[in-house]
């Protein structure tokens, strides 16, 4: 499903003494199919954004589309079950909601809501609580016996149970160690490929955004700050210094490199094995000259 | 050498008779001034670690010395004054309706006299740059700012050790930032060693010493440059590499003879000039 | 959102706001007392005089006061018409249908109605111009006596005040654990009163949850940070009783003094 936020602007608690511009103006499109890297410090309106693509929010100006949807402060859609049901949505701390006596029980929760028939969701179960990394004898089991890194996994098992086409990330690897990081980020690509989702990821990290996404969006006090390829964002570092975000440390230490040696590699988006291969060359290159 | 201020002796560690060991016969030293990083993936019992140190646990075999003090039902109240703790969640520390007030929650515990309390308040807010925050309400803060709040009140009561469990694991880049500045400020402070336990590689290496849990063992205890020489064990354990150790070992498969590991960009990219200038 | 929870606390640097909270609190509760002692114009203004005096001296804006007003509105109008019709004194002043309305009534619903105003706007002054935590101070302060009871004071008051300061954690809270489970398809809004019941459920349990969690964490924070109850205990926070305090309680003996010396003694 496509995405098009049209000159969207949120206001919380309007005409108020707390008034709150948390979205102001934004603009841009995501492509059905692609994977999209949503930036931005704290406070700079990703949450907001991200709750409007399932309608848990309503734009106070401005028209929000997801496919066949339309958000806007005329229209709200008659069935926004359909749509949560097409978005799903992965939390921050997504083990906050778990709250059934059984593992099985909670991942079943959400498909149920949708009305999805119980068969099937037991053969989705069946795919998908290994899909994402658990063994299947926690099924009976009570999620709060689990530990942090698994009751995330029911969390996240509960949410794939529904088959989202777009699925939305919201710091997913939060407070996981690095495997349990990696294996999770992993893991989303991979379905996001296989089944091929639009996957809408908010992050602090630019090393995720710039590993993962084929789109990157900075968000900055509640406007759009930037927007394009990983490799054409990730490259000004003077632009996102001014919003202090970072750019990743591969892109940070070519740029020194560029420095030192006065050379002007670009950044493509290569792997570390191919920069150490280019620098090899620079290096080297003062034999032959 | 300086002083031991914190030593481990065979120390096993378990929540009841009938439940598995989280720590077993873990020995390390920690020295006055040092900064120790502890790392390992979730549930290596780092943090029980942490809880030990501040006798909010005891050892169920071994005995733990705090500045020569055993750690025990009679000596934890002496010893919570001289090791401060910063924990993970900084909602679920901060006690006080203000800034200054939760400052002054382990002073008031003390029994500090308020004259002097006000006085520690102005300093340790100064230490961590939150000295216009003095009145303001939890809720206004930032997480990263609560948890310099935390800092300043552990700090408030001049203990010789602090220790972050896990303190920047929740905040966002920014907050993670002013903490390590909050920290790299305070060790100019003699007499004041630091533990942090943590994934941020940017901790780890700007550690004096590591060490790496995995399964409730010590793994290894070794300075950071020598910790990252092992990568793939590492990384069997369920832990990162830092960019440039990886990217220094690629330079290395195609060629170059990178002699030292490398802990930063900068060291990288000298013995790359110095390569470079040598062919 | 969060502005609006922490009671309706109007940050300010007034006279009023300066107050010791333990003089705030005494004085309301003698000023709830003496209004019921006032029964004629000029009584009554006295009180009035006072009452407006302190809100003007507060320098809260209006609109809050107002606000803080609004639900005795109906309490206000519903005795004043009570009053109307059971109070069969003085002379009929006019008659309507076959019901008589003395004019007894209207002097009672008017007196009444002036006193229900008089408590409320006091009241909400106290709330409007002092933070919870002041309330709790001036609350464990003014009940240190019952220690000698073995009243566990000191207790209270930090239950109170750590309470205080989870709200807004806890509110915001409630909100994101309300977004997730609209997300997976719970409709809290809409559909038959059994469906809404059940929907709090996903809810209340991982609310529960998390509450727990954070009060096991809190302990074992306060514990490593020292805390080993009241005993042997200093304050940072200190009620003094000032120069502003004794004028106060000046004027107020003095509205008192005038109060009673206006007052019919039938």
């Amino acid at each position: 499903m496509d995405i098009i936020f049209e000159n969207v602007t949120y206001i919380y608690q309007p005409n108020s003494p707390f008034q709150h511009i948390a979205l102001q103006d934004v603009t841009f499109q995501i492509k059905s199919g692609s994977y999209v890297a949503i930036v931005g410090h704290t406070g700079s309106g990703k949450s907001t954004l991200i709750s409007h693509l399932n309608g848990l929010t309503i734009p106070t100006e401005g028209t929000v589309s997801i496919g066949d949807y339309s958000l806007s402060k005329e229209q709200k859609p008659n069935d926004m079950k359909g749509l949560r049901s097409r978005v799903g949505v992965v939390f921050q701390y997504p083990e906050h909601q778990l709250f059934e006596e059984t593992v099985e029980k909670d991942i079943a929760f959400g498909p149920d809501n949708f009305g999805i028939p119980k068969e099937e969701i037991k053969r989705r179960m069946e795919e998908i609580v290994p899909a994402v990394g658990l063994p299947t004898d926690v099924l009976q089991r009570s999620p709060f016996d689990l530990s942090g890194g698994q009751m995330r996994r029911v969390a996240i098992a509960g949410v794939l149970a529904v088959k989202p086409e777009v699925l939305v990330l919201d710091e997913p690897t939060a407070g996981l160690d690095p495997r349990g990081q990696r294996e999770i980020m992993d893991m989303f690509y991979q379905l996001h490929k296989e089944q091929s989702l639009t996957t809408v990821l908010v992050t602090h990290s630019m090393e995720d955004a710039l590993k993962y996404a084929d789109h990157v969006i900075i968000l900055n006090n509640g406007k759009k700050y930037m927007e394009g390829k990983p490799e054409e964002v990730f490259t000004q570092k003077d632009a996102l210094h001014k919003v202090q975000l970072d750019v990743p440390e591969i892109v940070q230490f070519l740029m020194k490199f560029n420095h030192k040696f006065s050379t002007s590699l670009p950044f493509k988006k290569q792997t570390i094995k191919e920069l150490a291969e280019t620098i090899q060359h620079v290096v080297r290159g003062a034999e032959s000259s | 050498m300086s002083k031991k201020l914190i030593e481990f002796i065979n120390v096993s560690f378990r929540y009841s008779e009938d439940s598995p060991w989280v720590l077993r016969n873990v020995s390390f030293d920690i020295y006055e001034d040092e900064w120790v990083a502890i790392i390992g993936h979730n549930g290596s019992g780092k943090s029980t670690i942490a809880k030990l140190v501040n006798g909010l646990l005891f050892p169920g075999e071994g005995k733990i010395l705090i500045d020569g003090r055993e750690v025990n039902e009679d000596s934890i109240w002496e010893i919570r004054k001289k090791v401060g703790m910063v924990f993970q969640n900084p909602d679920n520390q901060f006690v006080g309706a203000t800034v200054q007030d939760d400052v002054a929650f382990g002073m008031e515990n003390r029994g500090v006299p308020r004259s002097e309390m006000i006085e520690r308040i102005k300093s340790t807010l100064n230490a961590v740059g939150m000295q216009d925050y003095r009145l303001t309400e939890p809720h206004r803060l930032s997480g990263g700012q609560k948890q310099r709040v935390a800092i300043a009140g552990v700090l408030a009561i001049s203990p010789r050790v602090l220790l972050l469990d896990e303190a920047t694991a929740m905040l966002d880049p920014k907050g993670r930032k002013e903490i390590m500045q909050t920290v790299s400020n305070l060790l100019g402070k003699k007499g004041l060693s630091l533990i942090t336990i943590t994934h941020d590689l940017e901790e780890v290496v700007q550690a004096d010493r590591v060490i790496v849990m995995n399964n409730g063992e010590v793994w290894d205890v070794s300075k950071p440059r020598d910790i990252f020489l092992k990568k793939d064990a590492l990384r069997k354990i369920g832990l990162d590499i830092p960019f440039v150790a990886i990217l220094a070992d690629e330079l290395r498969e195609s060629g170059l003879s990178i002699s030292r590991e490398p802990l930063n960009h900068e060291e990288l990219l000298e013995d790359l000039w110095t390569l470079y200038s040598k062919m | 959102m969060n502005s609006l929870i922490i009671g309706q606390y109007v940050p300010g640097d007034s006279y009023v706001h300066r107050l010791d909270p333990r003089t705030k609190i005494t004085i309301i509760f003698f000023f709830i007392f003496v209004v019921f002692f006032a029964n004629n114009v000029p009584s009554y203004s006295v009180l009035v005089i006072f009452a407006l005096a302190s809100v003007m001296l507060s320098r809260v804006p209006l609109r809050f006061i107002i606000k803080g007003l609004t639900p005795i509105w109906f309490l206000v109008i519903f005795t004043f018409i009570l009053h109307l019709f059971v109070t069969k004194e003085g002379e009929v002043f006019f008659d309507f249908w076959h019901f008589e309305f003395y004019t007894g009534g209207v002097v009672q619903g008017v007196a009444i109605s002036i006193r229900f105003f008089l408590l409320i706007l006091v009241t909400s002054l106290l709330t409007l111009t002092t933070t919870p935590i002041e309330i709790t101070d001036a609350i464990e302060d003014m009940l240190r006596p019952l220690n000698k009871v073995k009243f566990p004071v000191h207790e209270l008051a930090l239950m109170m005040s750590i309470s205080l300061r989870f709200i807004p954690t806890l509110m915001q809270e409630t909100e994101k654990i309300s977004k997730a489970q609209a997300s997976r398809g719970v409709d809290f809004k809409t559909g038959p009163v059994k469906d809404r019941i059940k929907a709090v459920v996903p809810l209340l349990v991982p609310l529960f949850v998390s509450a727990f969690k954070r009060a096991e964490e809190l302990a074992m924070a306060m514990e490593a940070r020292g805390y080993q109850g009241g005993e042997g205990r200093s304050k940072l926070r200190e009620l003094k009783i000032g120069k502003l305090d004794m004028i106060i309680y000046i004027i107020f003996l003095s509205v008192i003094a005038v109060l009673f010396y206006t007052r019919t003694y039938a």
